[in-house]
This record gives C-alpha cells, structure tokens and sequence, in this order.
C-alpha cells in the first residue's frame, strides 16, 4: 500500500477554543476526514478559500501537526512516530507564506545551507547542494546577496532552493505566493513546475489563486475541512457554479468560457487556457 | 537615526579583511581595545590610529560607513568628554562660571574621546568586513571550551544571529507602523521627552505582537528543515585557519609588542 508518497486516510484535525481563563469554549474541527493520495512525480494542487483547512492539512504532511483521528503517511512512515519525523521532514520538505519569516541566513547561500547543515552532510557536499539547489530555482547569480535585498518573489524561490538542497522527495507549498505581487507570483510558479516537471519531484500546491492550478495533474477543493471537490483540474473547473458555491472564483478564461456557453455558443467544458479558448472558438465557426 | 547605526552591518565586499577567519578579527578587535586603553600617551595612539587606518585602506569599506556609525553615539561621547574636562581635578585653565577646565581635564578628555572613537571604528571595522553568520561561527568556536560547563554555547550563537537577521526586517517594520500611524495622525515628534516615550507604547505593541508572530513562523521554518540543536550539524562554512589568519596573529602580537614598547618608552 506504500506506492503513494502521501497517504491520508480519515484524517480529522480539532483545535480546541479557550476563552482568556483557559475553559474550552468549543472544538473547532480544522479538517475534516479528509482522504488524499499523492503518487510520486505529481503535480497537486489543494485549493481553497481562507480558513478551509488547507494549510493545516499541509502541516500533517511534514509533521508538524499530528492528526486527533485518523492517519498521515509519508514515504510510508506514519507521521505519529516520533522517530519518523525527521526522515518524513527531509523526504517532504515544506515552503511557507511569508518569505521573510523561514530565511534563517543572512546570505542566499547560507541559508540553502541550512538545511543540509541540519541533516549532517559534509561540507563539500553541501556545496554541491547549495549549488544545484540555487540553479534549479534560478537564482544562483544571488548566493551572495543578503536576502533583505531580495524582492519577495526571489526570496520565495530561495527558500523553495533551500528545501530542494535537502533533497526531498516531495515539497509542500503553502500559499506561497499569498504575499506576493503578480510578477513575483509568476516566478514562483514557473520555478515549482520546472522542479515538477525537470527534477520529478512531487510537488502539492496549497493556493487559493486559481490561474496557479492549472498545470496541476490534480486538484483537490477545500471547503470547512472536508475535500468538496477532486479531479484534473479540467474536471474541477468544468463545474463553476458549484465552485461559485464554495466561493472560490474560476480563472477568467473559463468563466467566459462558461458564460459564453451559457448564452448558446457551442463550447466545451472546463477551458483552462486562453490559447485553448481561441482554438474552441475557431471551431465554432 | 535608527538606521544611521551602522553597527552589526556587514558591508559586502572582497578583501584580505573580509577573507580572514573570524577568530582572527574578534581576538583582533579585543587586542586592539586593549591596546587602547594601556597608556595615555601620545605615541601609542599614534600607532594605534596608524594600524587603525592601515585596516580601514585594506578593509575596501568606505570610510563614511564608519563615520556614519560615530554618529549615532555623538551625543554619549560629547558627554563622556564633557564630564572629564570639567570633573578632572588640577591645574585650572579656564573658568567660566562654577566650572573649570582644568589641564589634566582637557587632556584627559581628548584621550578619552580618542579611544572611543578608535574603539568605535575599530569594532565597526569588524562588524563591516564579517557577517553575521562568521561572526556568530567565531563567537561559537572561540567559547566551545564552555560548553564543558555546560553553558549552551550553540544555542545562544544561533539566537544571536538570528537576531541580527530580524533586525533590518523589525526596522523596516517598525518604520512600516510609525508611517501607518502618522497617516492616522500620530505624533511622533513634538512634544516633551515623557510625551515622547508616551507615543512610542502605540508603536511597540503592534511590534512585539508581529514579533512574537514572526518568532512562531521561523520556529516552525526551522523545524521543518530539520534543526534540532547544534548536536549532529555539520558546517557549510568550517572555521580553517589559513596562511593569511596566521600572519594576522602576527601582525597583531608585533602591534600589540610596539604599543607596549612605545607606552614604556615615553
């Protein structure tokens, strides 16, 4: 059954309210029996919007959080052992929001370092690492440059070469773009899906942006902690008003391409890309 | 005048000084405030502020990053001069009013203000030509022998260096939430010293809350790449002494030596 790098079987998260004096208030069930498998190489997205469970979700995968119910395996070993956790943590690496909050070095390379630092690896293999991590994110001509300097879009893509550079198996992305602008957003994404498609690694985006999804080989919709929707992402978008009902916005070209539909032009479902859209519509003539 | 400090800045450039192991320069930086502070004579300082400026050219730094560090402490040292001229007892040379300046005073004080800045610019001088991170690694490397008392030597290397990263974040922060603030109609500037403290609290509570927040998030950052205390970490940066450190130390003993020999002399 350990095909899968990620397998997430009813798994069920409770935060537990306190009120200032500490009494509990009320369980908040953070997800929701959620059931996930992610095959090695792919390309997963996991979208929703804020408060869905998403992020929480992703933090089982690097065991940083541990499930109330239920279980979380990663590269087949259970989250809830503790002596799995830095194998799970090194084979899933993790790529946070805030750019600025997970540079723990004070130059690029240092921190790229850090990792495998933490892992023991000899020095001149850190090197090599280092190296090879910074190229594949494009960013090896800044190893030098303090990151303060840095925009936020190449801050992100160190810290996705500083993930990289311990050679994982799988990375998670949450949210990374949520503070970036759309330039830096599209930096990102193209560095992610070379590492994809290029390197094979897995990758699980965590967004609520749906022009990144796309590309993904799979989408899993988010709503109160349950997975509402999942599919290629074509299938997922083919259905906009029940994603209207989730509140998630679908990309523009597919909502014209639905309104388009709606009012009587003969269109497939689920157009994803402008180019798609322009061939369609070539075809209506 | 917070971003004046140009202390803990590291000025990033190529030189012999930038290369060099960071023991060589804090046992360097120590040696030279030693030096400063054995004699009170002229031809000491003379060597002193030769060897100062020899660094200072080798360094590549420019010279007003270090200016611009004096300038932040201006005031302590206008004070510090101040009290020893008109404190020091002796030969009166001027008096004005219920003060004297006496002669010992005046000398007293242009050495005083002398060493504090060579010790400035000495230190800054280190802090400019070595990062952080080095700075830490040698702190880390020169007092490993403590660790036999079990004092947590790689623990309070990685906080001080983590701290010296957040610091230009929480400035920039800090200079985020004044703006935000002056946009709402704060005033940060008018007003007497209590008034001013005053309209600071509304500043630093939204600073440490972030602070705290940013605190979680590198905690976890950290966790999830793996960290788990210096046990079982290896370097991407050893410390190795090099031709070059080994001819620092000798640099510095002969300077040291010459200091010595010039105080006996005179």
């Amino acid at each position: 059954m350990y095909m899968n790098i990620i397998d997430v079987s009813k798994l069920v998260f409770e935060y537990i309210r306190r009120d200032d004096e500490g009494n509990v208030e009320g369980i908040t069930t953070a997800v929701d029996h959620v059931d996930m498998e992610i095959k090695q190489g792919d390309f997963v997205a996991v979208l929703g919007h804020n408060g869905s469970g998403k992020s929480t979700l992703a933090k089982h995968l690097n065991a940083i959080l541990y499930p109330t119910e239920g279980t979380v395996w990663v590269d087949g070993k259970d989250t809830q052992d503790e002596e799995n956790l830095i194998p799970i943590r090194k084979s899933a690496g993790m790529v946070f929001q805030n750019p600025d909050n997970q540079i723990i070095g004070q130059v690029v390379e240092e921190d790229v370092g850090f990792g495998p630092e933490n892992l023991g690896v000899e020095t001149k293999q850190i090197w090599e690492r280092v190296e090879e991590s910074l190229k594949a994110v494009g960013m090896y001509k800044y190893r030098k440059k303090s990151p303060n300097r840095l925009s936020g879009g190449q801050k992100q893509r160190v810290s996705i070469a500083g993930v990289l550079a311990m050679h994982p198996k799988c990375i998670i992305l949450d949210e990374p773009t949520a503070m970036l602008d759309p330039s830096g957003r599209k930096e990102v994404i193209r560095a992610v899906r070379a590492l994809n498609e290029v390197e094979g690694i897995t990758v699980i985006l965590i967004t609520h942006y749906m022009e990144e999804v796309i590309y993904a080989d799979k989408v899993y919709v988010m709503d109160k902690g349950r997975v509402e929707m999942q599919g290629t992402p074509k299938q997922v978008f083919s259905q906009v008003e029940k994603l209207k009902s989730l509140r998630l916005s679908v990309p523009q070209v597919t909502l014209l391409a639905h309104e388009l539909k709606k009012s009587g032009v003969n269109l497939p479902d689920g157009i994803l890309t402008t180019k798609e859209l322009i061939e369609e519509l070539k075809k209506v003539k | 005048m917070i971003r004046d400090i140009t202390f803990g800045q590291y000025y990033q450039t190529d030189s012999v000084l930038h290369r060099l192991d960071p023991r060589v320069k804090l046992v360097g930086t120590i040696i030279y405030i030693i030096s400063l502070f054995l004699y009170r004579e002229a031809a000491p300082f003379l060597l002193a502020l030769i060897f100062l400026a020899a660094t200072i050219k080798i360094s590549h730094v420019p010279f007003k990053y270090m200016v611009r560090g004096l300038k932040a402490v201006v005031i302590l040292l206008l004070i510090t001069a101040a009290f020893n001229m008109f404190l020091t007892q002796g030969e009166p040379l001027v008096t004005v009013w219920k003060l004297t300046i006496t002669e010992e005073g005046l000398v007293s004080a242009i050495f005083i203000a002398v060493r504090l800045i060579f010790l400035i610019i000495g230190s800054s001088l280190m802090t400019l030509t070595t990062t952080p991170n080095q700075l830490t690694d040698g702190l880390e490397k020169l007092l490993s022998p403590l660790k036999v008392i079990k004092v947590p030597i790689h623990e309070i290397s990685m906080m001080m260096s983590i701290a010296l990263r957040f610091i230009p974040i929480l400035l920039e922060e800090t200079d985020k939430i004044m703006k935000a603030q002056m946009a709402r109609g704060a005033d940060f500037d008018s007003g007497n010293m209590i008034k001013k403290i005053k309209g600071m609290v509304p500043l630093l509570v939204p600073l440490f809350v972030s602070a705290f927040r940013r605190a979680n998030d590198l905690a976890m950052a950290m966790e999830a790449r793996c960290y788990q205390g210096g046990e079982g970490r290896t370097k991407m940066k050893p410390l190795k002494y090099h031709k070059a450190d080994v001819l620092a130390y000798v640099i510095l003993i002969a300077y040291l030596a010459g200091v010595i020999a010039l105080g006996k002399l005179f």
